[in-house]
Order: C-alpha cells, then sequence, then structure tokens
C-alpha cells in the first residue's frame, strides 16, 4: 500500500494556487464536492479541443474516439467498485438522480399499494423525498430505522424487528453518513434483507469516494454515487444496478439512443446499459469521471482510506482539547467505523457564524442541516451543524488551521 | 477580519434589545430561514398607523439576531408606510455592513418578518420585495 503525500497531490489541484480573502485556500468541504486535479480538467478540456463528437453515431473517426472514451469509462467505473460490466453502470446526473431512477423505474413497476420501503433516520434527504413520492404515487408506505444514539449507528435491533414487522420490498440505506460519518455495515444489511425478499439499494455518495466498495461483496442490488464527489466533474453520476433487474425494468425516459429500432407503435429497446440514458449523454462528464477514477486507482483506494482515518483520528483529538467543542459521530477509537466527515457544534455560536469565520480564514466548511433535517434536527436536535470532511489533499496542517480557527471563534464570541 | 463580527454585532447578539413577548400583540408573525434554521418570532403593537412597541423571539446566527435586535430599536414609533418602504439598504446601513450574498438572508430576516407582518395587519398581501428579502 502506497502513502498518500497530500503535499505531492496538492501540486496537480490548480485550485489550491488561488488565494481566499488573501490566504492559501485551506478545503475541509469535499464531502459537498471534491476539488480537481489537472488530470481531470485535461480529460475534458483535451475531448472539447480534439475529438468533440456525439457518441453512438457518427460514422468518423472523433465521433468513435468520443463513443471509445465513454464506454471505457463506464468500464474503469465498472472495475472500481467490481460490478460485473459496463451493462451494470448507467450514467444519470448524481447520486439523488440515481436514487429517483430505481424509484421511478424498478420501485414504480414493482411496488403496490401497501408495500413497504426501508430507510433509516441517518438518510440524506435525496434517500428520503423520492420514497415519499412514491408513497403519494402509490399508496407505498415507508418505515425508517432508528439511530442507536450511544453508538451514533444504526440500531441492529430495530432494523431486524422492522424488517421482520413490516417485510419490506426495499431496503434503501445510506453507506456512511455525510452527517456523522458513520459507515454502516451494508454487508450485513444486505445478507439479512435478502433473507426477507428485499431489494438493497446502497447510498454510495460519501463512500465510493473515499473507500473500497464492492457491490458483490456487499451484495447490494443497487449502489448510487456522484462523480463530483470523486474528483469528477458535476452532473455525471452512477447507478449500479445488477443486470437481471435491470433487464426485467422498464426504462424511465425514451428517446434517441435508448432504442434499436423505432416503429409507429412501438420500439425494441437498446441493450444495458444505453437502455436506460435516452438521448446525448453527458459525454465530457464520463470521460471526466474516467479520468477521476483512473486518478484514484493510481493512489489505490486502500491507500486513500487509511489517509483519511488517520486525519480523522488527528482531527477528533485535536477538537477533544477545545473546551465548548461538541463532536458528532462514533469517537476516537472508533475511527474504522467512520469516514473524514466531521460534524461539530461550539457552544454559543452558530453554525453560519462559525462557517463565516472559517472562510475569513481561507478555510471552506459546510454549515446548516446537511441536507439532512430528520437526522439533525430531529435525532440530533441541532438547529444547524458545522462540518469538516477531508480527502486525499488535506493534512494535519489542514486540521491545524481549522483548530486556530475555532479558537478566533471562541475569542470574537468572548468564549474563551 | 473585516467588520463582519464587529462589536455592535456581537453585543447585540450577546444582550439583544427587545428579546420577549408582547402581552396582546397586534399582529405576531413566524419565519424562518430554511437552509440555516433561523427562527424568529415577532410581536407588533400598532396604535394610530404607528409601531407603538414591538418585540422578538428567535435562535440563530448572530448576524441574524443582532439584526433583529438593532431592527426593532429602529422601527418603534415609525409609521406603516415608512415600514413598506423599508428594503436591504436600511438593513446594510444599521447594521454597518453588507454581510455578502451567503449571509444576507440572515441579515434580512428580521425586516422580512416585520414587513410580512404589517401588510397583514393592513390586511394586505405582502409585495413582492418583502417576499425576495
Amino acid at each position: 500500500m502506497t502513502m498518500i503525500n497530500p503535499g505531492k497531490i496538492k501540486k496537480d489541484f490548480p485550485i489550491f494556487r488561488v488565494k481566499v480573502h488573501g490566504k492559501p485556500l485551506t478545503y475541509l468541504d469535499s464531502a459537498a464536492t471534491s476539488q480537481k486535479p489537472m488530470q481531470v480538467i485535461d480529460a475534458i478540456s483535451n475531448y472539447y479541443r480534439t475529438y468533440n463528437a456525439n457518441i453512438h453515431r457518427g460514422i468518423y473517426e472523433i465521433s468513435e474516439k468520443a463513443t471509445e472514451a465513454y464506454v471505457e469509462s463506464k468500464r474503469k467505473v465498472a472495475k472500481l467498485i467490481n460490478a460485473k460490466g459496463i451493462e451494470e453502470i448507467v450514467y444519470v446526473r448524481n447520486t439523488t438522480e440515481a436514487i429517483n431512477l430505481v424509484a421511478l423505474s424498478w420501485a414504480e413497476q414493482n411496488l403496490k399499494k401497501g408495500d413497504v420501503v426501508l430507510i433509516t433516520e441517518m438518510e440524506h434527504h435525496s434517500n428520503i423525498v423520492p420514497w415519499q413520492l412514491l408513497a403519494r404515487r402509490k399508496g407505498i408506505s415507508f418505515k425508517y430505522v432508528r439511530i442507536n444514539s450511544a453508538k451514533d449507528g444504526l440500531d441492529m435491533e430495530d432494523f431486524k424487528e422492522k424488517l421482520e414487522e413490516y417485510r419490506p420490498k426495499l431496503v434503501s440505506v445510506v453507506h456512511a453518513s455525510n452527517v456523522l460519518g458513520t459507515i454502516n455495515d451494508v454487508k450485513s444489511i444486505a445478507r439479512s434483507s435478502h433473507k426477507y425478499g428485499a431489494k438493497v439499494l446502497v447510498d454510495g455518495a460519501q463512500s465510493v469516494p473515499h473507500m473500497r466498495v464492492d457491490v458483490s461483496e456487499i451484495g447490494c442490488d443497487f449502489l448510487a454515487f456522484s462523480g463530483h464527489k470523486m474528483l469528477g466533474p458535476a452532473g455525471i453520476g452512477v447507478l449500479y444496478a445488477r443486470s437481471d433487474i435491470l433487464n426485467e425494468t422498464e426504462p424511465m425516459f425514451g428517446g434517441g439512443d435508448m432504442i434499436k429500432d423505432v416503429s409507429l407503435n412501438s420500439s425494441v429497446w437498446n441493450d444495458l446499459p444505453w437502455k436506460f440514458e435516452a438521448g446525448t449523454s453527458n459525454i465530457e462528464g464520463g470521460i471526466g469521471l474516467g479520468a477521476a477514477v483512473d486518478y484514484l486507482s493510481k493512489l489505490g483506494m486502500q491507500s486513500i482510506r487509511k489517509h483519511e482515518e488517520e486525519l480523522t483520528r488527528y482531527a477528533l483529538n485535536s477538537l477533544s482539547e477545545i473546551k465548548g467543542v461538541k463532536v458528532y459521530g462514533p469517537g476516537i477509537k472508533n475511527v474504522n467505523d467512520r469516514v473524514g466527515v466531521i460534524s461539530f457544534s461550539l457552544q454559543g455560536v452558530h453554525s453560519h457564524d462559525i462557517a463565516s469565520i472559517f472562510d475569513r480564514e481561507g478555510i471552506a466548511i459546510r454549515a446548516g442541516h446537511h441536507c439532512a433535517i430528520p437526522l439533525v434536527r430531529g435525532v440530533l436536535g441541532e438547529p444547524s451543524l458545522s462540518r469538516m470532511s477531508f480527502y486525499i489533499y488535506n493534512s494535519e496542517s489542514d486540521i491545524d488551521r481549522a483548530a486556530s480557527a475555532i479558537l478566533k471563534a471562541k475569542e470574537i464570541f468572548k468564549m474563551v | 477580519m473585516d467588520n463582519l463580527f464587529a462589536e455592535q454585532i456581537i453585543s447585540n447578539y450577546e444582550h439583544p434589545h427587545n428579546k420577549g413577548k408582547i402581552a396582546n400583540p397586534t399582529v405576531t408573525q413566524h419565519e424562518f430561514n430554511p437552509t440555516c434554521g433561523d427562527e424568529l418570532t415577532l410581536y407588533l403593537k400598532i396604535k394610530d398607523g404607528k409601531i407603538s412597541d414591538v418585540k422578538f423571539e428567535g435562535d440563530g446566527c448572530a448576524i441574524s439576531m443582532a439584526s433583529a435586535s438593532m431592527l426593532t430599536d429602529l422601527v418603534k414609533g415609525k409609521s406603516l408606510a415608512e415600514i413598506e418602504k423599508m428594503g436591504v439598504k436600511d438593513i446594510i446601513d444599521l447594521i454597518g455592513l453588507d454581510p455578502g450574498p451567503a449571509r444576507l438572508k440572515c441579515a434580512t430576516l428580521s425586516l422580512r418578518t416585520l414587513k410580512e407582518a404589517v401588510f397583514i395587519s393592513e390586511h394586505k398581501k405582502p409585495d413582492l420585495a418583502t417576499k425576495q428579502l
């Protein structure tokens, strides 16, 4: 396993040459979106400059080259998550769209009134609202697995009870929480769910960019994730779905590229995955994502995970030394159970004020409800939280800067 | 650091003026800022077309709470017609800084709530400028 060298990695990211409020940028908001290396920026710009053409259409060199680059990116993604092949890799805009695609196609076609979708209190809005919409359309219902507040993890007893009681048709669960950082045992969740005949959707938005995620090992039926959180461009995301499920599911959108043949009254769908990609795709997005996967694969997902574990341990230590700071999620003894996402509050100071003070120090963090209102306001009982999140370009000195900024906030608000 | 957290903001946040309830208010108006969770309830007493008393309760960031404190001081005695004409510029003048696009909604929360309360007291619908605050 190679060691991650953030100093060296930073040189690949032009944004770190930018000054914010006259100070070097300390970027601690990768859980929102990651920064982009030159390799990704160049791949996109190179496509525009040297082989911009539509895919699957042109009988000419640059179109063939564009098609190949787009398809190749799917091979890279398939390999990254250990899918069987590109037929299981559907490109969408982002994690949210991937989950909505499952709700609007597979679930729409297979669930009926009274059926249950089991989700958890830890979900991002993207894994709550699509099921609320489905409930309104189809009369299904959805239930929440509770959080065990002592562990900031899912209450697995409650999960098993709800499986038994509700016999859900689908269990949809976040792999790594964007608020608590908690990594859920999705492998065991998938195994239990399958025993009850439920399909399993894993929201991998915060896991796929940061650790090895293997769909065959987890045994999930669907995996959703976003390109922009893993060094790729915005507007490209992935729905992995088992090919037998995709084969049995009707497409949601109709149009060009998703058909083999069209007659006046009916059509023959295209092969997978193209059946689910109507119209001209986000070609440059796919190509950019391919370059991002190359970059991550070269570093190695296990090395990335180790680097972030070390940073998380360091940060939890630093924060524990500051009076008035409360940290959420698994504690320092359980760093293995969490990703590099640390939500915190500072007594007496609102998260938006903290974020503004950080900003003046050149530090980007997230503040607010993190698109998880039921978790933040309901379970944790906080109006809003501050959050720092790490990636390959972050180092211990970034965390030192963050700790100084917290001390500055305490000083401004006379908390010292 | 620029003056985003100037002494005036911090002292109004820590020792807010006009905080509390009014018994038998003419209007009570509640508003919140969905992105950050700032909440504000404004109690207005109106007499002869003027604000005779105003108090607020709320929970939120320093910018939103300090501007509520300063705004409630400012508007006592003002006519409803004057309140109706107030806008972003009045808030920027009041708190002495432009908090920037990311924080402007925090600063204007109290004015939006106040103007809504005034329109409601006159049985009018809040105008577009108020809704956009």
